[in-house]
Formats: C-alpha cells, sequence, structure tokens
C-alpha cells in the first residue's frame, strides 16, 4: 500500500509540468461547473421566492351569501394543490387599496360606494406553482357559481416556468460538456505519464507484476489529481464568489455552496479523475501488450 | 523444465518467424541458442516468457502451459524465471539496490526482506560496493550485473538470457559469461541466445542452432544418435 502512495506521489515529481497541468484543468472544469450551480443555487433560490407569490385571486359577486363563501372557501382549501385561502372582504379591499395604492387615495376617499368586490385569495403549495396547475385550478374556480372572474398572472408564471426550465437545461448540458472535457484531459494526461514511463510498465511487467499493479498507482494518480482539482474548483468558486458579492452588494444574501454540496464537487473531481485513468489505462495496457506481439523478432 | 512441441508463431504481418520447433530442456541444463539475427532466437525465448504465443503448438514451462496463460498467470510465471536483455533494461532513476529490489517489490515481498536480499544477490555479482551507483555512472558490464542481479534475487529455476553479452567487451563479456556459468552451477537452468561463437565453442554446453525460423542443429540429437556408418 506504501507502496502504490509512492509510485502514485512519484509521478508528481517526475512530471511536475504535466501533473499541475492536469490538474489545473480538471480545476478548471470543476470550477467552470461550479460556478453555473452557484448561478442555478441562487436563481433557483430566486424563483423559490417570486413563487411564493403566485397567487390567484378569484373575485366574489356581490351580495354572496357569507355562508357559501365560508363553505366555498372550505372546498377551495380542501383542493391537492392548495396551500391556504384567505377571504378579502369588500372593506378588506378598500383599507389595503387606501393603504397601497398611495396615488388613488384621494379618489378612494371620496367615494360614496365600495367599487371592489369582495374576494378569495389562493396561495399554491410548492410544487404546483407553475402554469399548468395555476391554469387548472383556476378553471376549477370559475366552475362556482359566484366567482365572477379568477385573475392570475399567467404570462408572468410562463415566463417563471420557461427561465426554470432553461437554467435546468442549459446547466445539464454545459455541466455533461465540460465533465467530458475534463475526462478526456485526464485521459490524455495520464497516457502520456503511460508514455513517458512505457519503458518502466514494460520492466514491471517482466519482473512480473500483475496488471492491478501496475494499474493501481496509475488509478490512484488520477483520483489524487482529481481530488485536488477539486478541491481547488471549490477554492475557486468561494473566491469568485467573493468577488462577485464584493462587487454586487445589491444581491442580498447570495448563497455559497453548503459543504455537502462543495464535497459533492470534490468528489465529482475524484470520480473523473479514477474515470479519466481507468480508460485510458486499460486501453493504453492493452494496446502496449498488443504491439508487443507485433513486433517481429 | 523446458519443452516446446510442433511450435508455429506467424506475425499478424504474414512474417513467420518459427517453423515446427520442437525441443525439450532438462533440469541443470546450460543451453546456447545460435543463429543469425532475424533466425527466431528472441521470439522463441519471448514465448518461454509469455511475451508472445506461438500461432500453433505447445509451449510447456516448469510444467505449465504457457501458450495459454492470461493476465496474471503470467505475471506468477514471470516472478519463477529470471530475464536478463542485451540492453539491460534497468531503470536509470534508480539505483543499482533500488533496480534490484523494484523485482522483489512487485511480488508483494516484505521490506526489511527486500533489502538484505537486494543486497545478498548484488554481493553475489559482485557489485556489493556499487550499490547506490546509478546505472548511467556503471560500465556495461556492471550494468549487465545489475540486470542478473535483479533476475536472481526471486531464485528463479530458469535463467533466459537474450545476448546478455552483445552489448559489453571482451573481459566484460567473460565476467558475465562466468557468472552464468557460476548461477548454471546452482542449479539454475540457462538458456542463453548469443551469436558469439567463440562463446559457444569455449564450452561443453549443448547448442541448439536456428536458421529462418527453424531448429537446424541441436548438439544433444548428434550426442545421442548413432553416427555416421
Amino acid at each position: 500500500m506504501r507502496l502504490l502512495f509512492r509510485e502514485a506521489l512519484l509521478s508528481f515529481r517526475r512530471a511536475p509540468v504535466l501533473s499541475s497541468l492536469s490538474i489545473t484543468t480538471i480545476a478548471f472544469s470543476l470550477f467552470t461547473i461550479g460556478l453555473f450551480g452557484l448561478v442555478a443555487i441562487n436563481l433557483q433560490r430566486a424563483l423559490e421566492g417570486l413563487e411564493e407569490r403566485v397567487e390567484i385571486v378569484a373575485f366574489i359577486m356581490r351580495g354572496t351569501p357569507a355562508e357559501s363563501i365560508a363553505q366555498a372557501s372550505q372546498d377551495i382549501a380542501a383542493f391537492p394543490e392548495v396551500q391556504d385561502v384567505g377571504y378579502v372582504s369588500e372593506e378588506q379591499a378598500l383599507a389595503r387599496a387606501r393603504r397601497e395604492l398611495v396615488e388613488f387615495r384621494d379618489a378612494y376617499r371620496d367615494l360614496q360606494v365600495n367599487p371592489l368586490p369582495p374576494s378569495l385569495e389562493l396561495r399554491l403549495k410548492p410544487g404546483f406553482r407553475d402554469a399548468a396547475h395555476v391554469g387548472v385550478v383556476a378553471e376549477r374556480l370559475r366552475g362556482f357559481s359566484f366567482i365572477e372572474d379568477v385573475r392570475y398572472g399567467r404570462e408572468w408564471i410562463q415566463r417563471l416556468d420557461h427561465l426554470r426550465n432553461l437554467t435546468g437545461i442549459l446547466g445539464l448540458v454545459i455541466g455533461l460538456v465540460f465533465a467530458a472535457v475534463a475526462m478526456v484531459i485526464i485521459g490524455v494526461t495520464i497516457r502520456l505519464t503511460l508514455l513517458q514511463r512505457a519503458r518502466e510498465i514494460h520492466i514491471m511487467r517482466l519482473v512480473g507484476a500483475t496488471n492491478w499493479f501496475i494499474r493501481g498507482p496509475f488509478l490512484l494518480e488520477g483520483a489524487l489529481k482529481g481530488t485536488l482539482g477539486g478541491l481547488l474548483a471549490v477554492a475557486l468558486c468561494y473566491g469568485g464568489f467573493l468577488i462577485f458579492r464584493r462587487s454586487a452588494e445589491s444581491f442580498n444574501g447570495l448563497l455559497f455552496f453548503e459543504p455537502w454540496q462543495a464535497a459533492v464537487i470534490v468528489a465529482f473531481g475524484t470520480l473523473m479523475g479514477l474515470g479519466g485513468s481507468l480508460l485510458s489505462v486499460g486501453r493504453h495496457l492493452r494496446h502496449m501488450g498488443g504491439r508487443a506481439d507485433r513486433r517481429a523478432s | 523444465m523446458i519443452r516446446l512441441s510442433h511450435v508455429h508463431k506467424t506475425f499478424p504481418n504474414g512474417a513467420v518467424a518459427l517453423r515446427d520447433v520442437s525441443f525439450h530442456v532438462a533440469r541443470g541444463e546450460f543451453v546456447f541458442l545460435t543463429g543469425h539475427s532475424g533466425a527466431g532466437k528472441s521470439t522463441l525465448l519471448k514465448l518461454l516468457y509469455a511475451e508472445q504465443r506461438p500461432s500453433s503448438g505447445e509451449v510447456r514451462v516448469s510444467g505449465h502451459v504457457v501458450s495459454g496463460l492470461k493476465g496474471d498467470a503470467i505475471a506468477r510465471l514471470r516472478r519463477r524465471l529470471g530475464i536478463i536483455f542485451q540492453d539491460f533494461r534497468l531503470l536509470e532513476d534508480r539505483t543499482a539496490a533500488e533496480n534490484v529490489a523494484f523485482a522483489l517489490e512487485v511480488t508483494g515481498a516484505r521490506k526489511d526482506a527486500i533489502a538484505a536480499r537486494a543486497s545478498r544477490v548484488l554481493a553475489q555479482v559482485g557489485l556489493a560496493s556499487k550499490s547506490r551507483a546509478y546505472p548511467r555512472e556503471l560500465s556495461g558490464g556492471e550494468q549487465q550485473r545489475v540486470a542478473m542481479a535483479r533476475a536472481l534475487v526471486n531464485d528463479p529455476a530458469i535463467l533466459l538470457a537474450d545476448e546478455p553479452t552483445g552489448n559489453l567487451d571482451e573481459r566484460a563479456t567473460r565476467g558475465v559469461f562466468q557468472l552464468l556459468r557460476d548461477i548454471n552451477a546452482g542449479g539454475t537452468v540457462v538458456v542463453m541466445a548469443t551469436h558469439d561463437l567463440d562463446l559457444v565453442r569455449q564450452t561443453e554446453y549443448r547448442t541448439i542452432e536456428m536458421r529462418d525460423g527453424a531448429v537446424v542443429y541441436d548438439s544433444a540429437d548428434e550426442a545421442s544418435a548413432p553416427g555416421p556408418q
């Protein structure tokens, strides 16, 4: 085991430029993925904040008996999509209008008759705050005979939906592309190391080293580089995060990765390093075995 | 110890390296493989240490059918063989002692045992004083002795030598050859490919001569066959 580690670490000393290059490329790829992840995390949180406010307003005909409204509220509250239902009476609506719509305060004050209808305000449960569910619930509300009109920010909700889907898809695509690039780079650097040490591997085989004995240090080397790259990426992300936060003070409460998320990035680096070296070592060692057979004596 | 039965070897490019080669090497023998370059000597040795597979026929070493071995079984076979080459094949960035220890490390031997055995075989080949020297600091003859020490460190039953004196001057050749004879005297089978006929003529060892991939002369056959009437 100690020999395994020594061999793996030796490669860092033997090829410092190559080793730092591969660590840097892994770090850079993961840094890009990490940055995207940060944007996604913060965007998701912002969306959640916006979604909190997704609500449906159902205007009630004047003169509807209070019992009917109360009954309907209970029924509506029992919809699987609905989080809560609130009744806003005519007086409350007027009071709110006076409070919030400062420009029209005078107009509302002089009114003899309250022009605002009473309404039910609904908020949907998380997971149902998308255009499709809002539409379904609105349609169901229209079915109540005393409900005059249903309003909700249809376009606004749809746009929110699009934005979220786009972020998800974009994140996935960019993440996968960079992961593939990083794997290829790790594979190439491991292959360069293999070529550099072809003679040594040949001698190892001659003196009776098993395939796993030969592979072991390379796999460990890949895993170590991947881990270091992952750590570097998290550090870079944190640096970028600090710089962005300082230059954009208006963004309050920006989030950084949770410790487990940072650990996932590092683990991802380890896996990429291991995967890249496994692919490269497996293919290359088979190739070297085959080449020996083709060489005429 | 070694038995080849009707071994053929054809390379993928169509070149025929060995044609119907059959012979047997008994325990304790010293055998010269002679012939011009390209006669098939190296290919034959490669079949013995499973670097290549015969196209047909069977190769047996120490009772194992080498031609059927795969993966780690090949590694285990090689640990019971010692192999040396014309170009020594030492690791340039390791000292003589480290090169020898390397062959033990890959077998997973214990560290204290490795150091002790490495210095013992280096003493056996007369290089105890140069154990810390790097290959580039050693003469050709000394480098070949390090390679021999590496080959011997696992106490092999068979030592395969592919032109071991090909890069050495006359004096170094004598030294290395004497060492091979000593190793053989200790009971190890030695198969030595060479085209140094002076060396062959000096001794009474068995000689197998190859030409164009076929065995054209085996001194063992001559000794047992009835002479011309």
